[in-house]
This record gives structure tokens, sequence and C-alpha cells, in this order.
């Protein structure tokens, strides 16, 4: 049984049917690259895993445990379940360390001494321990992306979801971002991101999905998604961005 | 070439500044006509500044002039009106008028304390999602869309004096005091729950959907993310209902309550002019004013430190 769970995950928007049946399969320390153009649902995918949407229909479920539909406790799941967003989204009322503790201290009841010991050790990792006591907006994109990821590994989640996390940076500021990602890749935390940066899904994924019109369309090995596509949309897809320059 | 003619010859009308501006002027043209551009420009450039000094100190200078005209004309009976010397040096009358003030600041304070709490529970009810709060939803819009459409002036009556002659339960025996406070409360709150509704929906949803995945409860992602940010945004208007709320204690000298309105009252009534009234806003701006300044220094230093070098 795999450690996360999507069967025929269905989710609209008013009349619009945005995922029409979604099968996915994610066992434990896997990377897993959702592709695909804008609108084939990479991010409602996301946002439906940890309950920031409400699904229409199918199951998904973590560990086992059923965690959508009715009854389920949307707050234990997103202890579990780690998101970070395209727009950072930082708190900017409060200081990067405070928006780092503040879930630990809040949620889990950790002690603020704590908290503080170990939101430091998490922006010493990524070279951010200087910038502990600023506001969000002296950062930089590249650097507030940064603490966004940390303040979701604060949690200590088993999954983390990362919906185009590179999207909103300027491209100087892209590597910085996507280091971070391969040293959780490294460290075996299972994730999920939907991402343009093909060559970085190329590298890091264990699993590449390429999504259209609400369905996954294809799924394999990096190598064979890209090499080797079957599917006419995802040849033509790919073409597209090797046309752009991005492959 | 811009000489800027017009607004210099306009400029004559404060003729210390408009006579420099159409000295420039003229020059600039001079110069232009000469082929020398650069120094014409200058000229030019000397010619719209002197006029923009006509429009600063030229206007002021007039506005000034005009007040002082009507206090000192009719033999100066409007300054005697307003400020009548003989009252605004008599220490017995500040000591009075100063002894009513205290009731309108005590008012106010326990007002604004009051409805800085009131306030923010009826814009949090006003949001409340979902079908199941629809009915609560309800109430408070009705009480918002009541209390913000009745004067002032009519709820103090209404609550001042019906609430004791009703004798309505919990609240039929209070001093006139309080009940000022409940009805200046009803208003206000309706006022100021508007102002932080406004705030919160200015806070964008994204911010919500940060702070619930990373577990925080619908309450605690108000209390934590949404609401700080939302008072921090509504300041200004916060500000704003407050300096009215200060002044509008003045409305409780309606139901016989001796605050400096009707001090003031008195003592003119003795003396047959309305210098005494001056002093009451005399009072009333010695609070307003710093209290103004001391919440804009507040609000600047907190965006200084959460918006960056910009």
């Amino acid at each position: 049984m795999a450690f996360l769970e999507i069967r025929d995950v269905h989710k609209s928007f008013g009349p619009v049917h945005v995922l029409r049946g979604i099968d996915l399969d994610v066992d434990l320390h896997q990377v897993v690259c959702l592709i695909g153009a804008s609108g084939s649902g990479k991010s409602t995918l996301l946002r439906c895993i940890n309950a920031l949407e409400l699904i229409d229909g199918g199951v998904i479920r973590l560990d086992g445990d059923r965690c959508s539909g009715p009854g389920i406790d949307v707050d234990a799941l997103r202890q579990e379940v780690g998101i970070v967003f395209q727009s950072f989204n930082l708190f900017p009322h409060m200081r990067v360390i405070d928006n780092i503790t503040l879930a630990p201290r809040k949620v889990l009841g950790v002690s603020s001494d704590e908290a503080e010991d170990r939101g430091m050790q998490l922006l010493r990792r990524i070279g951010l321990a200087d910038k502990a006591k600023d506001y969000p907006d002296r950062l930089s994109g590249g650097q507030q992306q940064r603490v966004a990821i940390v303040r979701a590994l604060a949690m200590q989640p088993r999954l983390m979801l990362l919906d185009e996390i590179t999207s909103a940076l300027d491209p100087e500021l892209v590597a910085e971002v996507l280091n971070i990602v391969r040293d959780l890749a490294r460290d075996g935390m299972t994730m999920m991101l939907a991402t343009h940066e093909m060559h970085f899904a190329k590298e890091v994924s264990s699993k590449v999905c390429f999504l259209h019109e609400g369905v996954i369309l294809e799924e394999g090995p990096p190598e064979r998604i890209f090499e080797n596509p079957t599917e006419e949309r995802t040849q033509a897809f790919l073409k597209r961005i090797i046309d752009a320059g991005r492959l | 070439m811009l000489t800027y003619r017009t607004a210099a010859v306009l400029s004559l009308l404060f003729p210390f500044t408009g006579v420099p501006a159409v000295l420039y002027s003229l020059r600039a043209s001079k110069l232009a006509k000469a082929g020398e551009t650069e120094p014409a420009r200058e000229a030019g450039g000397k010619a719209r500044d002197w006029a923009w000094y006509s429009v600063g100190f030229g206007l002021t200078a007039y506005l000034v002039g005009f007040v002082l005209f009507i206090l000192f004309n009719n033999h100066g009976a409007v300054r005697v009106v307003f400020f009548g010397w003989s009252i605004l040096t008599d220490g017995k009358a500040w000591r009075s008028m100063l002894k009513g003030f205290w009731i309108n600041v005590q008012v106010f304070f326990i007002t604004e304390m009051i409805v800085l709490v009131w306030a923010l529970v009826v814009a949090i009810v006003r949001l409340l999602p979902g079908r199941a709060c629809a009915p609560i939803r309800a109430l408070a819009t009705l009480y918002v869309d009541v209390f913000r459409g009745i004067p002032a002036i009519l709820v103090v009556y209404l609550v001042g004096l019906g609430f004791l002659q009703a004798k309505v339960p919990l609240a039929g025996d209070l001093s006139d005091n309080q009940y000022v406070i409940i009805a200046l409360t009803l208003t206000y709150g309706a006022y100021v729950s508007e102002v932080y509704r406004a705030g919160i929906e200015s806070v964008h949803w994204s911010q919500v959907a940060a702070a619930r995945s990373l577990g925080l409860s619908y309450t605690q992602s108000l209390r934590f993310v949404v609401v700080p940010q939302a008072v921090r945004r509504v300041v200004a208007p916060l500000l704003n209902d407050f300096i009215g709320l200060q002044k509008d204690t003045a409305i409780i000298s309606v139901i016989g309550v001796l605050d400096v309105v009707n001090r003031a009252r008195f003592i003119n009534n003795n003396k047959g002019t309305l210098a005494a009234y001056s002093m009451a806003a005399v009072l009333f701006l010695l609070v307003t004013v710093p209290f103004t300044r001391w919440l804009e220094w507040l609000q600047r230093r907190s965006q200084n430190r959460t918006q960056g070098g910009r």
C-alpha cells in the first residue's frame, strides 16, 4: 500500500471541472513531479491533498488513513502535510523567526525557547540565521521562499507539497531555492511538486506525472517521460517547452 | 520656450512673490529671443518657482488676513463674543470647565476601550463562514444597519432617558454616565465594526491559506494572522472614528450631565458671551490633536518595521 493514495479524485469550481478522476500513488521517500500546462490541475491537486480545497468525489488516503471527505480533522492532517506556495505567503507582520515558530508553538504546544532553537537551527541550515529578526519585506524573493519552506518544515511534516515554488522568482534566485529542495530529497523527504523547472524535475524526481485537463495522462520515471513520452499530448507539451528553451 | 507669463502675472495678486515671478518671466523671453536657450530655461524655471510661492504664501496671507479682519471688525465684537478676555482669564471658570471636561474624557476612554473589543466581535460575527452561521450573521448586520442609521443624539436620548423610565432589566438603574457609555458604544460599535470588517476583508485569502496549511485552526488564524494585519491597516480610519467619538461625548449634555458643554452654557448665561464655548473647544483640541499625532507616530513606526527599505 502506498504512503499517499489518490483514487478517482474529482473537483469542480462552479461549472469548471478541474480534476476529472485523478489516480496516483506516492511511496514514502518518493519525489513526484507534476508537470503540465497552466490550468491542467496541478495546483488544485496539491491543494486538495491537504484539504485547502475539499474534493467532490473519490478518496485520498495518507498512510492508509482516509484524509478526505466528511469528519476528517483537517488541522491534524495539515500537521502531517506541509505546503509551500508560489507566492511565499509569509506573514508580513511577523519577524522571520516568528513566522517559523508560530505553528509549532500554537499548534504543537512547543515552548517558545524550544521552537526558537529549532527555528534557528533550520535557518542556519539554509544560511539565513542572520535574517531571523528581520521582517519578510526586507528579504529577497528567494530568501522569502526559503523561509517559507523552513516554516513548513518546522512542523516536521511527513509529506511536503511544493506548488510552483520558483515561478514567482527572478531567474537568478531560483537555484538557491531548488538547492534546498534537492537537500530535502536527499534526506528522504516525501514530496510532491508542481513545477515548470523541467531540468530540475528530471534530476530530482522518482516519478513524473503529466497532467492534462484534469487527469494524469502519463506517468513514469523521468527518463522515460522526458525521453520517450508515449502520449501525443505529452509529446506536444514537451515540444513547446523545448521550443521555449526550457529543457 | 516656457516663460510662465500667465502664472507670473496672476501671481502679482500677491506682489511680494509676484514681482520676482514677472521679472524672471520677462527675462526668460528676452534671453529666448537672444537665442540663449539654457539661461532662458533657467529664468523660466525661477519664474515658475516664484509663481508657486505666490500660491502657497499668498493664499495663506489672504486667508489669515480675512479671519483677522472678521475678528477685529465691529469694534472687536466678534473677538469679544468668541474670545472674551475676562472669561478666558478667569481661573474659576477654567477649573469648573476642567471638572466638566473630566467627565467627557472618562466617558470617551471607557467607551473607546469597550468599542475596540465590541466592534471586533461584531465584525468577526459578520464574517463567520458557512450556512450554519447565517442567522447570527444576519443579526449582526441588522445591528450595524440600525445603529449606523440613527443619529447618536437620538440613541443617547432613548438609552439615557428610556432605560431608566422603562426600568430595562440589568440596566434599569445606572448612572447617566453609564447610560451614555452604553449609547455611544452602540452607535460607535456599529461604525467601527465596519472599519474592522473592511480591514479583515483586505487581508488576502492566501494569508489564511498559509496559516491553515500550517495546522492553525480558524480561530487561531484569525487571532494570530488576520486580525493583527487587519488592525494595522485600519489604524487611520479607526483613528478618524475615535476623534468623532471624542467630540460626540459632548452629546451627554442633552440628558443633563454636568459635562463641559453644560458648564460652558451656565457660564455663558451668567456673562452673556460665548467665550466659555471657545474654552470647551480648546479643551477638546488639547486632547484630540496630541492623540492624533501619537497614533500617527505609532502607525509610522509599525510601517517602518514591517516594510523594508522602501
